[in-house]
């Protein structure tokens, strides 16, 4: 299937407004694994006829990474020249495809005036379901399958969302498991914080491999998260016990978009 | 008349005394910078019953939480029986309330006790799990020393404080049967619940004149025990029975995964993307980029730090320590006090030559943290190190450029082109072409 992106710019050109903006990010438009998760929830959209768009390479980092480092200018160097351009457009909703664009955006810019109303991907395809526009009825694909969710740190404590991942994926027919730590008590995939970017601390253990344990003692056969970043870190966990064939890592756009055969 | 003397002034000495250091606190938690905490008081005041009073966060281990009640509830309720002990000791009378509430007063009396002997059970509880059990965060390296005697110090006072009271009670009692108490002349019980039976059974071969002596060394000792407790607070990490009202009242109520925001940064960035800008004027210049001493944090921050109890549960849940990182959010909490005590008592004008960040808390420590709000999560009253973490990490990189080297690298890559690797901002759409 071909896929329909537009950007805020070509829409403009023809005179339209988006109902939405899909808000990609850095990892979502660079990283071969993201990208799938990216065109997961565009079949999404496109196949539920939302009205969205994409800034496409006006975007730029939210800043996050930075602010997260401790950099401060830099955080604010890009959310001053983001505003720009989301108010150039007279964005108004925003729907991120990562966790950590979400909270920045939905958190972080209103100081510098940027006020939008962000949603995380699963809230959004949560509320496509629950408004009939998306429907999973008899798919069985995930049918009986055990799933765990690993909650990401910037969507479950950073901003209390819990249930519309895990409303997804009972509306799978699937068996939702839970680790031992999970919801508040979730454990983090180790990547937060910028620590995606460099090497860990001195330690005796990597935190992914701990977060990785935890999945394999929920006896799940798909760890699903809702971030690009939790998403290569399991994955990297899951290799390390040479248990990439028995045990998939997915994004929740991508469990979705597979039930739906879209 | 001797002994109301005596009473009083031991009363008027330790009141001062804990004022003086009470106002040594203040003074210590006010260094910090302002942040504001005063809106939504009606959120405020929720969180505070919620989570001060009525611990809801400590449900989340439910064994330590009821054995924690119990003696939160026992030092509360107890409180109604050192207004008697005071009333007495200033007027030189004996179970002043006894006549005035009646059968209330039996009733009160019980209920305490009762409470007592479960607070008594539940010292030696914790007393147990501490030293015996070996539960890893009662171990760490920042409990060694100090730490771990304060926290057993307490419990030991505690111990002696329920010893006293039911000495005095329980003499009482026996002193009731053989018509000798001071304030029942006829022979009989009062009826409370536990000296009732455990008066007699301890005291019984003890003659009226020894019961005397042991029923004033009950009273004298619980009162001076509480003197103690109180002036024993400030210097102790059990300063939280106060502080953590105060320190849940003023929670942060946005969304934990906001970072605050810095208005000096924020200035000084309009002016590089807009020469034209005008500054305000009623800003001061910044002082310092993040907080290199206590400082340079806020007074939240500080607050924090004092009301910290150290029961590590935010440690217990880090992912970094859990991983055997040195990283320690307990740690953090512990270092930012004592850094603060340590500027507290340095005379007016005196800089040392010290700091919180380097001679307290190690960039390798605020590096091994995922900002994941585990530990902010896990703390009883809402205490939050994640936002000391953060600022210590901003002055590294903001004054020091003091960064791990990939950090630096991904902060370029932001800069020149809006990605944090080293992709073309051109090819941000590429995968919508892809197949």
């Amino acid at each position: 299937m071909r896929l329909n992106v537009p950007t805020m710019s070509e829409m403009m050109a023809k005179g339209e407004t988006p109902e939405i903006l899909f808000w990609v990010g850095c990892a979502g438009s660079f990283d071969d694994r993201a990208k799938k998760i990216t065109k997961a929830l565009v079949k999404i959209l496109n196949h539920c006829k939302v009205s969205f768009a994409v800034l496409g390479t006006e975007e730029s980092c939210t800043g996050d990474p930075a602010k997260r480092a401790g950099n401060e200018f830099t955080f604010q160097m890009q959310a001053m020249m983001n505003i720009q351009v989301l108010d150039g457009y007279d964005v108004k909703r925003i729907v991120t495809g990562c966790p950590h664009c979400f909270n920045t955006l939905k958190n972080e810019y209103p100081e510098l005036g940027g006020k939008y109303e962000v949603i995380h991907h699963t809230q959004l395809i949560q509320d496509l379901i629950n408004t009939g526009k998306l429907g999973l009825e008899g798919s069985q694909t995930y049918k009986g399958k055990k799933i765990t969710f690993h909650d990401p740190c910037y969507l479950g404590r950073a901003n209390d969302v819990y249930e519309a991942p895990r409303a997804l994926i009972e509306k799978l027919d699937a068996e939702l498991v839970e680790m031992k730590r999970c919801k508040t008590n979730g454990l983090c995939c180790g990547a937060g914080g910028a620590q995606m970017f460099k090497e860990a601390e001195k330690g005796n253990k990597e935190i992914n491999i701990e977060r990785t344990e935890d999945a394999l003692e929920s006896k799940a056969e798909i760890i699903a998260t809702g971030c690009p970043f939790c998403n290569t870190m399991m994955t990297d966990g899951i290799k390390n016990f040479n248990k990439e064939n028995d045990i998939q890592v997915l994004d929740v756009a991508e469990l979705i978009a597979n039930a739906a055969e879209l | 008349m001797l002994s109301i003397v005596v009473f009083i002034s031991l009363f008027v000495f330790s009141t001062g005394l804990f004022l003086l250091n009470a106002n040594k606190i203040r003074k210590n938690i006010r260094l910090g910078r302002d942040v504001n905490r005063s809106d939504k008081p009606l959120t405020r005041l929720k969180t505070m019953v919620l989570v001060a009073l009525g611990q809801k966060k400590m449900f989340t281990r439910p064994i330590a939480a009821f054995l924690h009640l119990a003696l939160y509830v026992a030092f509360v309720i107890t409180q109604i029986e050192l207004l008697e002990i005071i009333a007495d000791g200033i007027t030189g009378k004996h179970r002043m309330f006894y006549f005035s509430l009646g059968d209330f007063y039996v009733f009160m009396v019980s209920f305490i006790e009762i409470l007592s002997v479960l607070a008594f059970v539940a010292t030696v509880a914790f007393l147990w799990r501490r030293n015996m059990l070996s539960l890893p965060r009662f171990n760490k390296a920042e409990l060694l020393g100090w730490p771990k005697k304060d926290a057993n110090l307490i419990l030991i006072m505690e111990l002696v404080l329920i010893v006293f009271i039911l000495t005095m009670n329980g003499t009482d009692e026996v002193l009731y049967n053989r018509g000798g108490s001071h304030v029942a002349y006829a022979k009989g019980s009062f009826g409370f619940s536990i000296s009732a039976w455990l008066g007699p059974l301890v005291f019984d071969s003890f003659n009226v004149e020894t019961l005397r002596v042991f029923e004033r060394i009950g009273w004298w000792g619980h009162i001076s025990m509480v003197f103690l407790f109180l002036n024993y607070l400030p210097y102790s990490k059990h300063l939280h029975v106060l502080l953590a009202f105060p320190t849940t009242y003023f929670s942060n109520l946005q969304a934990k995964g906001k970072f605050s925001h810095m208005k000096s940064v924020e200035n000084e960035v309009k002016l590089m993307l807009d020469p034209n800008a005008i500054p305000p004027e009623s800003d001061a210049p910044p002082g310092r980029f993040g907080a290199k001493d206590v400082a340079d944090l806020t007074w939240k921050n500080l607050l924090d730090a004092y009301s910290c109890t150290e029961c590590g549960r935010c440690t217990d849940v880090c992912p970094a320590n859990n991983t055997g990182k040195l990283l320690s959010p307990r740690k953090i909490m512990m270092d930012t006090r004592d850094r603060m005590v340590e500027v507290g008592e340095l005379k007016k004008g005196v800089v040392d030559n010290k700091s919180l960040l380097g001679d307290y808390i190690t960039p390798e420590e605020l590096w091994a943290c995922t900002s994941c709000n585990a530990c902010v999560e896990a703390c009883p009253i809402n205490i939050d190190p994640l936002a000391i973490i953060i600022d210590l990490r901003r002055n590294l990189v903001m004054e020091e450029s003091a960064m791990p080297s990939e950090l630096a690298g991904m902060l370029t890559n932001i800069e020149n082109n809006g990605a944090p690797w080293q992709f073309s901002q051109s090819d941000r759409l590429n995968w919508a072409k892809e197949e």
